[in-house]
């Protein structure tokens, strides 16, 4: 096959038998054959274990987005009852972005979540694979002599490389997209850090570059609309269980830690 | 006739199926050169799903090097087009 399909077995077997080939005893083969599969199953657990721990940092982002959502929520209510509607406006502001980050983590956990899954499934392939790499190249060993032994093993070697080749380009793929979400992130770490999502309290004079990525990345009809609900809900229900919600914002007002690394 | 789906496995497809293949092959090759995306991309899942469709997995037990080999599901049109030459998909 000359196509996309002919030029990608043509590239795996080369390598596969470049990889084979270091070796020209068969015996010697066998061994460095296995020996290649066993580090690479040790690279799975490795990438497995790299792709859990980027989700758990996700996931802690997202739980301190959350929080942060329910206090600036809090804290816009607190500031349209006191009559300062340009505050609970950029508190709402300040929500609205980070709802956008929240979605946009969610789904970068979802993913994550699909490529732990993946990387398990072709790591107990894998294994499979060897352990029956393993228990043919004994019964060869014991069985032939050199010369037999190599041409009754290339087609399993064969078979167990091309399985290392593929689950080699699974794990790349499946980390290189794990790399990307770091880098996203680190982004979301370091608008959190610029104050991006910080408690109103710390508001002041030098909020030039919190104010730009507000502008850039929040969208200001959704803001308007949040508002407008906001003062309907308050002039209804005036009193009764917002009251009460009102001392919230100071209680979740735990310090944001810079770094969650 | 073993065809391999990269990061997927291997599916056993009888060789009356192959002409078949190589047309979807041919297509997905066109599409790639004319650096169609759109078409490219639903040639391709053709392909893929006709070796689901029309293959049967191989075990896990079995060591057998494939025929053809098919990039992976998620392949861009960049890396169809890099044809996945030079280092990357072997370890070691």
């Amino acid at each position: 096959m000359p196509g996309l399909s002919g030029r990608m077995s043509t590239v795996v077997k080369a390598k596969i038998s470049k990889l084979l080939d270091r070796a020209e005893d068969p015996s010697e083969t066998l061994e460095y054959s296995y020996q290649k599969q066993i580090e690479l199953l040790q690279n799975v657990k490795k990438g497995i274990a790299d792709v859990v721990t980027s989700k758990k940092r996700l996931q802690l982002q997202e739980e301190k987005l959350q929080q942060q959502v329910v206090k600036l929520d809090t804290q816009a209510r607190q500031a349209l009852a006191a009559g300062n509607e340009d505050l609970a406006r950029t508190a709402l502001e300040r929500k609205n972005v980070a709802q956008t980050e929240l979605q946009s983590l969610d789904s970068q956990v979802a993913q994550l979540e699909q490529q732990q899954e993946q990387m398990t499934a072709s790591e107990q392939k894998l294994r499979t694979k060897i352990e029956q790499f393993r228990s043919k190249k004994e019964v060869v060993k014991a069985q032939y002599s050199a010369a037999e032994a190599q041409v009754r093993i290339s087609e399993a070697a064969t078979g167990v490389g091309e399985e290392m080749a593929d689950v080699g380009l699974a794990m790349q793929r499946a980390l290189d997209k794990t790399e990307n979400m770091k880098a996203r992130a680190d982004a979301v770490q370091e608008l959190e850090a610029a104050g991006t999502f910080d408690d109103l309290t710390s508001l002041g004079s030098g909020d030039d570059d919190i104010d730009r990525q507000l502008a850039q990345l929040s969208s200001t009809s959704e803001v308007d609309a949040d508002l407008a609900k906001m003062k309907a809900e308050l002039g209804q229900g005036a009193g009764s269980p917002a009251a009460g919600q009102l001392g919230a914002g100071e209680s979740g007002g735990q310090p944001a830690e810079g770094q969650a690394s | 006739m073993i065809v391999r789906i990269s990061t997927e496995g291997q599916y056993e497809i009888a060789d009356a199926d192959a002409g078949e293949l190589n047309k979807l092959d041919a297509r997905a090759v066109e599409a790639c050169e004319a650096s169609d995306e759109a078409a490219f991309h639903e040639v391709f899942t053709q392909l893929l799903d006709y070796v689901r469709s029309h293959g049967e997995p191989v075990g896990d037990d079995d060591l057998i090097g494939s025929d053809i080999i098919l990039p992976p599901p998620d392949v861009s049109l960049a890396e169809a087009r890099a044809e996945f030459q030079g280092e990357g998909l072997i370890p070691g």
